[in-house]
Parts: structure tokens; C-alpha cells; sequence
């Protein structure tokens, strides 16, 4: 059986948003502040995030797949998969998730005043650029560093988005929607009668 | 209560020890085959892409599991960390009745009788191990024709040059092309390549009791919903337990081989479902656990004749572990060519697997299996965006459009890439876990860069446009599900570690028969290999029971 191709990974050119925030990294954060608050959470009941922690989560996913015609993340109920994959398989990453969460919010403070979830979209979208090619302010980014808290973030809203809606994504199938492929199957149906072309 | 003793104990059931099972219980021997994992089947994890044998992030599907298994990776600079079996480092094999065989993309390839014979042909390369076989392509050829019809393989020669020659052909005939496979035979037709359709363990017609595929996408990474993949589990395995000698014990993790003073072997010791330690005593003793769990085991028993683990006085055992250098390149064509037409390989070519000027051997190579969604995500031409917009525009646009092509380079073997048992760190059992260590020889990347560099002109030709290329790098330690060496077979004791049959040069009733054997890689797939060296050894010690009892204890 082969292994998986990987394709050339990419970074996206960074954007210059970096220099007002250098060595300020301490501005208007309060050390280990927990997630900020602000507006409704998504619908619970959460296992492992608390209810601030499942909106800027969820507003990540967002950015990471977005709505345009086809649901995005938040449609999908990927923070429901993250969360529930937090409670399961993917324990060992929950105190990964707890630290880059607070890390971002210090990151968002430092470098707009205000929290990740109350940015412009194109605001969070040079944020999340600026995490995933690590350049961010000195400081606040230690373990994980930002690329990695991007890259775990990025993949699990993937497998949310993608997967299979058992584990509390991909609501009502909408990836499979999207790409055009039939689900749920049913086993030996006419679709699979046993002869390509 | 003690086990009864029996004639043969088996560690592993997989493509080797089911093999092997099959044929000494058919001689009349008695057989208790021990397989760590459980009996597993498509309801256990379905068509789950995150759990599955190729995607693994929400754990194994077909085991080992993360809770009481791990591994130790040496890194090139020499630090260590500890993996799971879930983690791609840990280079799994999977850990149920029929091992791989049950949820593989089951390509049915026969060693070409070059792959035997590499460094005659080629010479060896500096800083490798490379040497022949101690057996030739044709003296294994009556052992690939029984594995193909006791298991079942659909293909056909026609079309390939290049192919071994053979006596008997297939007993099924070949799948159809997709549409894929289609455009890209037409391709290689006007390159003047050789086109042919990949062999496959997989019913193409009603074989063996079982039914014709139904071609789900979800079939290289899953066990099959109907049983028309042909494994261990489903053929061979069965036909050991029909003949009422032989015993299959689930959910037992061996230990150690049991050791007497006078350098024989005298049986195993295992943890039961319950955790409780049994002793299992046998005539013989056969190891196919994998190139990794075979050498950890040899190296985990020990003796007063033999304090550096069974068989390994030379120092040979767990060297030379080798994976495959796969390679590839994937584009982007303007029409659809996706099929609802699983599992997606169906294609494919040996005009480059030897005879390429300068290089030791090559690869075949063939079009891919069908990626599912998520795995898709992660394939994307150089520079795209990951995420985002665009993230889903390349989702859309392009699921049903990338045509891909990959080819398993040969890998040199090194000494110095290994199999070592740790010394400190234990599984749940309490057992020292594999040690993996050492890292590909430079030729490896070479053939790869020469591979990949013809398969994107096959896929120019095919009309696609934005072509990428992978080649690995010299990695860490290479094994993954194809891994092989670590017990290599030779006539020389000073450097391999079993004779031409399988046999330890120094215990005489202690077999390998698994890829372990395996003196080099081949440019293919290697479980109908395995396959093929489970019957080599099984009707070997048949032979040999039957001419005198010499095995008996």
C-alpha cells in the first residue's frame, strides 16, 4: 500500500502587520488571561473547552474553511468535533489547545486592542497568516510556538470538515456535498455494480 | 493449566505466518497460531477515513492502539522520542487476524528474477549491505503460482514485457481501467511505454467462496464490506482451521522465545487477553510478526548461548531494515477523471523497474489509490494556499481532477538502519519496545529523482497541466508497512541471520517467514513476496518433518 503523497506545503507571503507589535507583546494583556469574553458561545454542551474557548475556536475554523456557497467550519460543527476529539483520541493535544488559545488572545490584544473574535475578518485573517509563517511578537509564542498551534488548528478543522460525521462534524455531510461524492452509502447499491467506466 | 504441547507454535498472523499455518496444518502437524490482535472485520470501524489503516489521526483501526503500545525513533542527530502507534514514526503494521492483508490496497506483485539478483547485476553502491538472495526468482516462482490461486489474485501479463515468467497464469482475470487508468494507459501508449493492469488480491470474478468486488472508494486503508479482498484472514487462515490442527489464539502478545540450554528452542512465552503469562511449548518455533516485532523478539531472547538474543551471535538481527522510497507526482487536469470506481490503482508500468543507466534497479509504477477528502487536503501543487477561500475553491475544483502516479524506489539496504531493542523503555506488558534507528542511502533519492521525473512526462502526456513532483529525502528510519530485512536470509552466517529456508543459522528449530527475509525490497508492493516465502519455508519444514523429524524436540 503506498503512503499518502504530501504535497509541496506552502507559506503564504507574510504581511507586514508585525513591526507596532514588536517588543510590545505585553501591552493590554493580563498575563495567563483566559479567553476573553465576548458574545455568545456556540451551543454546548462542550467536554473539554469552556464556552469562550469554543467561540474563538470556532471562529478560527471559520477562517480555516470558510462559508461561501458550500457550509463552512461553523456550519459543519467542526468546534464539536475538535471538542469532542479532545475528550477522546486527541487528549494529549487539550493542554497544546489551552496554552495557543491563550496565546492567541494575547497575540490579538498585542497587535489590535481587541479580541481575536472581534477583528475584521481580514484582520483575522492577517493573524492567522502571521501565526502560520511565525512571524509574531517575541514573547507570547513559546510552547507550542505559533506555526505549530496553526498547523494542529488547520488539521483539525480538516478532519472535522472532512471526516466522517460520526465524530461531530461534517454536519448533514456538507464536505461530501460539496465535493460531490454520495453518502451515506449503501453497500452493493447500482452505484457500485462492479464495473468502472 | 499448561498449554498442550504442539508440533509448531506460529508468532503472527499475517501474510507470512498465515501462509505457513496453512501448510504445516495441512501436513498433519499441530499448529497453535498466536496473533496479538483480535478478529476484525468492516463493521468494527466501517468506511471511517480517520480511523482507518491509511489515515490514522483518531487512532488505528486495525490496531496496534496507542494505550499499550509505543515505540522508540532514534533521530539521525541521535536524541530519541517515544511514538505512538498511531504516529507515523512508529512505522506500523497492522495488529489483527491477517495483519495488512486485511485492509491493504492489495497489489499482487511477483519480485522481478533481476530483484534477486541486484548486486550481481549492479555491484553495490558504497555504504550499503546490498547482496543476492541466496534463492532465485525461479526456484520461489511454484510458491508466487500457490499463493496466487490458494488466495486469490486477479491480473494478467498481457501488455507487459517486463513480467516474471510464469507457468500458470492468474486465476481471475484483470480489473478494468477507470477513467483514470484509462487516460493514462492511452499516454504511455504514445510514449511507447508498457502499460498493463496492476495484479490485485482482489475477486475481479466469485473466487474462493466469496463475491466479485462492488469497487468501494474506501477500499486501500479498509477491510472490505463483503470479503472480496483476498487476505490471510479469509483464505488461508480458515482453510489451517478446517483441517481441525490448528489452533488461533487472538489477543496473544509473545514475549519471548523460550530457550534451551543446548541452543534449541523450546516454545514461547505470551500474554494472554487477560494479561496473565503462558507458555506455549512447540517442536518449532516460527517468527512472522513483521520487520520490526520479529527482530524485537529474536533480540528480546535471550540465553547463556546466545546473551545478545536468539540467532543474533553475528550481530545481524534487526539490520538492514528497509521501506520502500515512494515517490511520485500528482496534476491537474481540466476534465473530471475521478470514477466512482474504488479502489483507484489499476494501472501500471515496469518499463522503468531495471535497466535504468547509472541506477540500482528502479521502481514500477502505477496510478494511485483514491484519496478521500481529508487526506486530499494535503495535496496541493507548491505554492497553493492551504486554507482559506482558496483552500476550499482547490477542494472543489480539483478532488475529481488531480491524476496521480507513484512508484515504490528500492531501497539500498544499510547496516546501519535498524531494528534495536530499548533499554529502557517498556510496553504495557513490560516488555523493552523496538528501537528504530539509521536513515536511506543516498542512491535511494537518486533512482527516485529519475522516476519521478518520468512519471511527470507520463503525465504531461496525459494532458495535465500544473505537475508536482515528490521525492523523500533520506528521512529517519524507513520501514513503514512494507518493511523487510531485518532478518535477512544468506548462505553465510557471518552475515545474515537465517538460511535460504527461512532457518536460523544457529537454532535449528527456530524459523522466520515474514518480509524479515527479505535480502532486498523489490520495486513493488511486497505482500504477495511474503506470501510467497510463507509457503518456501512451510514446505520446507514439511519436507524436512517428514523426511526424519530432525526439528523434534
Amino acid at each position: 500500500m503506498a503512503k499518502e503523497a504530501r504535497g509541496g506545503a506552502s507559506r503564504r507571503a507574510c504581511l507586514k502587520i508585525m513591526a507596532a507589535a514588536a517588543g510590545g507583546a505585553a501591552a493590554g494583556v493580563g498575563g495567563a488571561a483566559a479567553v476573553g469574553r465576548l458574545g455568545r458561545a456556540p451551543e454546548g454542551p462542550w467536554r473539554v473547552l469552556t464556552p469562550d474557548e469554543a467561540r474563538l475556536v470556532e471562529a478560527v475554523a471559520e477562517q480555516i474553511v470558510p462559508a461561501d456557497r458550500d457550509p463552512g467550519a461553523k456550519e459543519a460543527g467542526v468546534v464539536r468535533y475538535i471538542d469532542r476529539q479532545l475528550d477522546g483520541p486527541h487528549r494529549r493535544f487539550a493542554e497544546k489547545y489551552r496554552r495557543g488559545l491563550r496565546s492567541l488572545v494575547q497575540t490579538s490584544r498585542a497587535q489590535f486592542g481587541k479580541p481575536f473574535e472581534a477583528l475584521s475578518w481580514p484582520e483575522q485573517t492577517r493573524l492567522l497568516q502571521a501565526l502560520e509563517s511565525g512571524k509574531v511578537p517575541q514573547g507570547i509564542w513559546t510552547d507550542p510556538s505559533s506555526r505549530d498551534f496553526f498547523n494542529l488548528l488547520r488539521d483539525h478543522t480538516m478532519q472535522g470538515f472532512y471526516g466522517s460525521p460520526r465524530h461531530g462534524g461534517n454536519r448533514n455531510y456538507a464536505s461530501y456535498k460539496m465535493l460531490g461524492l454520495e453518502y451515506p452509502r449503501v453497500i452493493g447499491q447500482n452505484r457500485y455494480a462492479g464495473q468502472p467506466g | 493449566m499448561a498449554n498442550k504441547h504442539v508440533n509448531a507454535v506460529i508468532v503472527g498472523a499475517g501474510a507470512g505466518g498465515g501462509v505457513v499455518a496453512k501448510v504445516l496444518a495441512e501436513a498433519g502437524l499441530s499448529v497453535v497460531l498466536l496473533e496479538r490482535g483480535k478478529w476484525q472485520s468492516f463493521e468494527d470501524t466501517t468506511d471511517d477515513e480517520l480511523r482507518s489503516q491509511r489515515t490514522t489521526v483518531l487512532g488505528n483501526a486495525y490496531g496496534p492502539d496507542d494505550a499499550r503500545y509505543r515505540r522508540v525513533i532514534e533521530n539521525p542527530d541521535g536524541s530519541t522520542r517515544i511514538v505512538l502507534p498511531s504516529e507515523g514514526g512508529y512505522n506500523n503494521n497492522a495488529a489483527c487476524v491477517g495483519s495488512g492483508t486485511l485492509s491493504y490496497g492489495a497489489m499482487a506483485w511477483r519480485f522481478m528474477p533481476q530483484d534477486f539478483r541486484l548486486k550481481s547485476i549492479y555491484g553495490c553502491p558504497e555504504g550499503s549491505t546490498l547482496d543476492d538472495w541466496p534463492i532465485a526468482y525461479d526456484e520461489l516462482e511454484p510458491c508466487y503460482e500457490r499463493a496466487e490461486w490458494e488466495i486469490g489474485v486477479a491480473g494478467s501479463d498481457e501488455g507487459n514485457p517486463f513480467a516474471p515468467p510464469r507457468k500458470r497464469p492468474r486465476p481471475m482475470p484483470p480489473f478494468p481501467y477507470n477513467k483514470e487508468g484509462r487516460i493514462l494507459f492511452d499516454a504511455a501508449k504514445r510514449l511507447g511505454w508498457h502499460p498493463f493492469p496492476v495484479p490485485m488480491l482482489r475477486n475481479s470474478i466469485p473466487y474462493g467462496g466469496r463475491p466479485k468486488c462492488i469497487h468501494m472508494r474506501s477500499c486501500c486503508g479498509f477491510a472490505c464490506p463483503i470479503n472480496a479482498k483476498c487476505g490471510t484472514q479469509n483464505t488461508v487462515i480458515p482453510a489451517a482451521m478446517a483441517t481441525g490442527n490448528c489452533e488461533v489464539r487472538t489477543d496473544a502478545v509473545v514475549s519471548e522465545i523460550l530457550l534451551d540450554g543446548r541452543g534449541k528452542a523450546r516454545g514461547v512465552k505470551y500474554f494472554d487477553a487477560g494479561d496473565r503469562l503462558q507458555e506455549q511449548t512447540a517442536d518449532l518455533v516460527i517468527v512472522s510478526a513483521s520487520a520490526t516485532e520479529t527482530p524485537r523478539l529474536l533480540l528480546n531472547s535471550k540465553s547463556k548461548l546466545f546473551p545478545n538474543g536468539a540467532g543474533n551471535n553475528h550481530d545481524w538481527v534487526g539490520r538492514n531494515l528497509q521501506g520502500h522510497c515512494y515517490c511520485g507526482a500528482n496534476g491537474l487536469m481540466d476534465e473530471d477523471i475521478y470514477e466512482e470506481a474504488g479502489p483507484g490503482a489499476c494501472v501500471a508500468f515496469c518499463d522503468f523497474s531495471h535497466g535504468n543507466k547509472g541506477l540500482v534497479g528502479g521502481a514500477m509504477m502505477a496510478n494511485e489509490f483514491i484519496a478521500l477528502p481529508y487526506a486530499f487536503t494535503n495535496t496541493r501543487p507548491p505554492g497553493a494556499s492551504r486554507w482559506g477561500l482558496a483552500h476550499k475553491a482547490h477542494q472543489r475544483a480539483y478532488y475529481k481532477r488531480t491524476i496521480r502516479v507513484m512508484g515504490p524506489v528500492q531501497e539500498m539496504p544499510v547496516f546501519e538502519s535498524r531494528v534495536r531493542v530499548d533499554p529502557a523503555v517498556k510496553d504495557h506488558w513490560g516488555i523493552p519496545v523496538a528501537r528504530l534507528s539509521g536513515r536511506r542511502h543516498p542512491h535511494d533519492v537518486e533512482i527516485a529523482k529519475f522516476v519521478v521525473d518520468k512519471v511527470a512526462t507520463l503525465l504531461r502526456e496525459a494532458g495535465a497541466h500544473d505537475i508536482w513532483t515528490w521525492v523523500p529525502g533520506l528521512g529517519g528510519p524507513s520501514g513503514g508497512q512494507h518493511q523487510a530485512g531485518t532478518c535477512r536470509m544468506g548462505n553465510d552466517p557471518k552475515t545474515s541471520v537465517t538460511n535460504r529456508y527461512g532457518q536460523v543459522h544457529e537454532i535449528d528449530n527456530l524459523f522466520v517467514a515474514d518480509g524479515s527475509l527479505n535480502v532486498t525490497n523489490g520495486g513493488f508492493n511486497p505482500a504477495l513476496t511474503i506470501m510467497a516465502l510463507g509457503y518456501w519455508v512451510g514446505e520446507y519444514i514439511v519436507k524436512e518433518w517428514k523426511g526424519g523429524g530432525r526439528f523434534r524436540a
